[in-house]
């Protein structure tokens, strides 16, 4: 099948859903980068106005990457459920965006039935304040040893990184992001070494400061999966399982994964019942631009190429999943305005899909970007109800050298739009005596009983 | 007037900027110019050119060989927006010899690091290494992939590319080693393994010669790298000879 839209005599054809797709996205330096891009301002509108004609159930019909050579495609489909999309189902993707946006769509219902291309389809027709509307209309809510994505909250992920992993280091970071109020969303490290021996030993550091605060909180070592299932068969404490995923098989192959062997760590991180409230036990980074980096986007635009990594999350019903908007460079997402779009189409087509969704607002110094963009990317994505951020010292990550939101971010979202952490954090906040009760940081604020055995004896 | 942090003492454990007080929500002025200050140092450190020249001569003196080759991206800026440019070799196919290890030394994002870092590493790795690295092959415009196509001309068993990172805030000089078992153009990240943060507050130059020298060793000897090769120097018993 083929489309085609004419604009002042001039006919703009496009021969596939997914050239159609490519040339529809608003500009994106990998896009062009990967050859795929509209070549004008005027072909992209056709584009647009050729898929705002497109009827939804297309999408269940013609797959951008065929069924028979990628389990991510299969999984999709496999997974499609009628029911929920019947609501939708006789509706184009320029009405489904007016569906959207109309207050009565129960988004939560029609979650299962809406593929990933469905949804980066009708963002591709969206404004930033239509992706921020339907955003917060949704409402995803996970659980382990706390309560993640309720209404008016805003969650962080403390991540206390080292260059070396050095234990007194990391411990010194995770002190000050609690006295700041940080770390509900998880306390998740990224480790400079990949080795089962360093996963278990940075564990078993977020274990004895856990233990010791009785914080209801929960804790990820970033490293590759099948190094994190190593630690946890020799006895390390794991609570989140992560990994790095993306949405084409050879992408994810790219990474060293695939979906059996996420259902593997699924089954192990559920057996060890870790979980106080809840089992949700992984957590997910995407990030546009991922495929085409691995040569693995088929010819798939990047954002439909994020919005497939979705399906792959949803099937394992994470706790948290984050796009890490910006870490993946200028080729791909340019400057400031497309890290914006980006993080805001990503943190959409999540919720859309029912998933946890947060947002890694970051950039790097290779970037044509700045701490001003990422505060206008910040502000627009608690509006949207974005379900948590990082929280890094200072912004500075200094193990990733990228540049990521701090603590004093999260406080900013919390102080002007009125947000809170997860109720069973904000309670501990203010039994230590960390906050008083309208949640304001108390000036004289200390970790009860003094500070963590490794920095105790050094202070 | 800004809130001083009661924990400043935890400063000294790490180089990360805990600690900084907060005026309501907000950062004091001086940490704000901080910001500001390292992200200009990072974005100068982008732009450095690497000093070909003086490495090869230093390599010289260490009686190694080297050349410089220049990648298919003619500059900084076409190097930022085109990777796959960083990849290949501008000249197809230059005329090199064989060796054991295809040793690459490439500017990367921070051709700062590499002129810092590259020749300390290499001192402290030689010694540790099993087998003949000659010539050095140093790279302008490069990213980690063109090892691949460098180790598959040199027809080496295996590459290693020491190159400058992504240029932080704290860290505009981190260079980083990527090893690649049977490099030949078309091999994926999932099969090399990664050290990195090497720079004077990061990782040694002793540390990251043991780890590049044992991953090496593992590599030739179970004929991979990648995901299914594990970093376990740590844990490995190690002859110690200071207790």
């Amino acid at each position: 099948m083929s489309w085609s839209h004419t604009i002042h005599g001039i006919t703009y054809k496009f021969e596939t859903l997914r050239e159609l797709l490519a040339k529809a996205t608003p500009e994106r330096s990998g896009d062009q980068l990967a050859g795929i891009a509209a070549t004008s301002r005027v072909e992209r509108v056709a584009a647009q106005r050729a898929l705002a004609d497109l009827p939804l159930r297309h999408f269940l019909t013609e797959a951008v990457i065929p069924y028979e050579s990628d389990e991510v495609t299969r999984l999709i489909l496999d997974r499609h459920n009628p029911k929920a999309f019947a609501p939708i189902a006789s509706l184009t993707v320029g009405e489904f965006r007016e569906y959207l946006l109309s207050p009565e769509a129960d988004l939560t219902a029609i979650a299962p039935g809406i593929t990933p291309e469905m949804a980066a389809a009708v963002s591709k027709l969206m404004r930033v304040q239509d992706l921020v509307t339907v955003a917060a209309r949704c409402r995803v809510v996970t659980r382990f040893r706390n309560t993640i994505g309720l209404p008016h909250r805003f969650s962080t992920r403390l991540q206390p990184n080292h260059p070396t992993d050095d234990p007194a280091g990391i411990a010194a970071s995770i002190v000050d992001g609690l006295l700041y109020g940080s770390g509900d969303a998880v306390i998740g490290i990224n480790p400079a070494s990949d080795s089962p021996a360093s996963v278990r030993a940075l564990l078993e550091l977020i274990e004895a400061i856990r233990l010791r605060y009785d914080a209801p909180v929960q804790s990820c070592v970033l490293a590759h999966i099948t190094t994190q299932l190593r630690a946890l068969e020799q006895g390390a404490p794991v609570d989140l399982l992560f990994q790095s995923i993306a949405g084409t098989e050879a992408a994810n192959a790219s990474f060293g994964v695939n979906l059996a062997l996420l259902r593997e760590a699924l089954h192990a991180g559920r057996s060890l019942h870790r979980g106080s409230i809840g089992d949700n036990v992984l957590y997910f980074e995407t990030g546009q631009g991922s495929a085409l980096s691995a040569n693995a986007h088929h010819g798939v635009d990047q954002q439909t190429c994020e919005a497939r990594s979705y399906a792959v999350a949803r099937e394992f019903a994470p706790l948290l999943v984050n796009t890490v908007v910006g870490f993946i460079g200028p080729e791909y997402l340019y400057n400031g305005k497309q890290i914006l779009r980006a993080g805001l189409e990503d943190h959409f087509c999540g919720k859309m899909l029912g998933l946890p969704m947060g947002c890694d607002i970051c950039y790097t110094n290779h970037a044509e970007a700045d701490s001003d963009d990422m505060d206008a990317l910040l502000t627009l994505l608690a509006a949207a109800g974005c379900t948590y951020i990082m929280g890094v010292p200072g912004s500075d990550d200094i193990m990733l050298a990228y540049q990521s939101t701090s603590f004093h971010d999260a406080l900013y979202i919390r102080d002007i739009l009125g947000k809170r952490p997860a109720p069973e954090f904000e309670a501990w906040l203010e039994r230590t005596g960390i906050v008083d009760a309208l949640g304001r940081l108390n000036p004289a604020r200390a970790l009860p009983g003094g500070m963590p055995a490794l920095l105790e004896a050094n202070t | 007037m800004p809130v001083q942090d009661r924990w400043s003492q935890l400063r000294r454990f790490t180089p990360a900027r805990i600690a900084l007080g907060a005026i309501g929500h907000a950062l004091p002025t001086p940490q704000v110019l901080d910001l500001q200050q390292a992200h200009a140092e990072a974005k100068d450190a982008l732009y450095t050119p690497l000093e070909d020249a003086s490495i090869q001569a230093e390599l010289a003196l260490l009686g190694i060989a080297s050349l410089t080759l220049e990648s298919a991206a003619p500059d900084r800026d076409t190097y930022l927006k085109r990777p796959d440019l960083g990849r290949i070799l501008a000249t197809p196919h230059p005329e090199l010899p064989s060796t054991d290890i295809a040793l690459v030394i490439a500017d990367g994002l921070s051709p700062l690091a590499v002129n810092r870092h590259a020749i300390p590493l290499l001192n402290a790795m030689l010694p540790l290494l099993p087998t003949a690295i000659s010539p050095v092959v140093l790279v302008k415009q490069g990213r980690v992939a063109i090892a691949d196509e460098i180790g598959f001309l040199l027809k080496a068993r295996l590459s290693a590319i020491l190159i400058g990172e992504r240029p932080g805030l704290s860290s505009p000089d981190s260079l980083g080693v990527y090893i690649t078992y049977s490099p030949r153009p078309g091999r994926t990240d999932a099969e090399r393994n990664c050290i990195s943060n090497i720079r004077h507050d990061g990782l040694s130059y002793e540390s990251a010669a043991r780890r590049i020298a044992y991953l090496i060793r593992e590599a030739l000897h179970r004929q991979l790298t990648g995901v299914h090769l594990k970093d376990e120097s740590e844990t490995l018993a190690i002859p110690s000879t200071s207790n």
